[in-house]
């Protein structure tokens, strides 16, 4: 054990986490824009909307990330087109690239959580609204998307962990972010042990706060018994 | 289609043994996993405080780290901790293990803590009064569990373990970075040498759509197989 190694890597594996939390919450800003818009669609009675948006979550949720950001980075660059074109502005920057693949996986990811949340909503308390006489939007924006998220808060939970760790993807197409970083450490230390365990603590310790304010969330809007 | 064709002047083949090297990755990894499993799943359900933080220990540390950190260790540190355990026997010559082995055992483990999650869900979820019925008939604790407890458990694990399945394949993607060559190794040496890469990570999304595609009806099949009955 090398504990010196340990402490003098540590404020760099900071320092990295904060680009990893970066690309973690701009994806998950704009996937939960995403999931909830295809989750929209999903639940549709339009057949061909309804098969567009599966088909944009089989297409995310049966490839590995890696090659959703190796065809974004590396692929779309070739296209003669867009490099004369403004998108070409974000497009060349590893940064962007990997959070429109992020955004487009977890939106997909989203989707399918939200599709499953709207599903369960009982019919029940629909016809309770209708019955009352409030419109369809009203009921639409009042009373199933809170249930919705409410319901889907558990899954969704468990997303943003499993995204947290699809971030450490973006050490692939040269961020240096918390991966990226503890790679670079090891490959010139040759300590691999000891930086996997200060990395890695820094990931468990992301992940506990995530856990515990997904819990905190589900009590503050569990259903009143 | 050029860029596809079999034998020399084309990546059809190579691309065609990559896919093969990344199932047998994956079948690989998912039966270390299994083992790993078996070894864990008593230890999250036993009675005893410190065998559970053991068991608790591991699925957690695994699935709250990313994959890629995971291989990196097994990656650069395999052969270290294996050049250690010899030299307590007494050979001090360097040992390369081969990036099949490192590959396995790294997706393996990652693979084995999501199983043991769903293997203890499975067993707790099975009625008590099957364990008590058991025990009252006589039947020892191995046919207990070999004839009563694993065919129940089997069907309740099995979708479950379709998406461990899916998971552990997507994940064989990460292998790439330690230079085993497997379907985006492959297609990262193709998109190198023809300069097509959109091609040849399309093909390559497609041909992991095609993997999870396949692999969803088989497991479909042995759904059905084992909730007969129900």
């Amino acid at each position: 054990m090398d504990l010196d190694l340990m402490l003098s890597s540590l404020p760099k594996l900071l320092v990295a986490a904060v680009v990893t939390l970066k690309l973690l919450s701009t994806s998950l800003f704009f996937g939960l824009i995403i999931g909830l818009l295809f989750a929209i669609l999903r639940i549709n009675k339009n057949i061909f909307i309804n098969k567009f948006a599966y088909g944009y979550s089989y297409l995310f949720r049966g490839t590995p990330l890696l090659v959703q950001i190796f065809i974004i980075y590396f692929g779309l660059g070739q296209i003669e087109y867009l490099r004369s074109t403004f998108l070409w502005v974000i497009l060349k920057e590893p940064y962007w690239c990997a959070i429109i693949a992020f955004t487009l996986n977890t939106g997909a990811y989203t989707s399918e959580i939200l599709r499953s949340a709207f599903q369960t909503i009982k019919p029940g308390i629909i016809e309770a609204g209708k019955s009352l006489g409030i419109s369809n939007k009203v009921i639409f924006y009042k009373i199933q998307i809170p249930i919705a998220i409410r319901q889907s808060l558990p899954a969704y939970g468990n997303e943003i962990i499993l995204m947290m760790k699809g971030t450490s993807l973006a050490s692939t197409v040269t961020l240096m972010d918390l991966t990226g970083v503890a790679k670079y450490i090891i490959s010139t230390t040759f300590k691999p042990i000891e930086v996997f365990i200060v990395a890695g603590g820094i990931y468990l310790f992301m992940t506990f706060i995530i856990h515990n304010f997904i819990k905190y969330l589900e009590k503050k809007y569990s259903f009143s018994q | 289609m050029e860029l596809l064709a079999f034998g020399k002047t084309g990546w059809g083949d190579e691309l065609f043994y990559a896919t093969l090297m990344t199932i047998a990755v994956s079948v690989t990894a998912m039966f270390i996993g299994f083992i790993f499993a078996l070894i864990f799943t008593p230890l999250k359900l036993s009675k005893f405080k410190f065998l559970n933080l053991i068991g608790n220990f591991y699925t957690t540390v695994i699935r709250g780290v990313p994959e890629l950190l995971v291989i990196y260790l097994f990656f650069f540190g395999g052969s270290g901790a294996i050049m250690y355990v010899a030299s307590i026997f007494g050979y001090f010559e360097y040992i390369e293990i081969n990036a099949f082995i490192t590959g396995s055992m790294a997706i393996g483990i990652i693979s084995g803590a999501y199983s043991t999650e769903v293997f203890r869900g499975a067993i707790q979820s099975i009625d008590k009064g099957q364990f008590e019925a058991a025990k009252v008939l006589g039947i020892n604790k191995f046919t207990q569990f070999y004839k009563i407890i694993l065919p129940q458990m089997l069907r309740l694990a099995i979708p479950n373990l379709s998406n461990v399945w899916q998971i552990t394949l997507k994940d064989t993607s990460l292998i790439s970075v330690t230079g085993l060559v497997e379907i985006m190794r492959q297609s990262y040496i193709a998109a190198g040498s023809t300069r097509d890469p959109l091609f040849f990570y399309s093909f390559a999304a497609v041909l992991y759509l095609m993997l999870t595609y396949l692999s969803m009806k088989l497991i479909n099949r042995l759904e059905i197989k084992y909730s007969r009955g129900y």
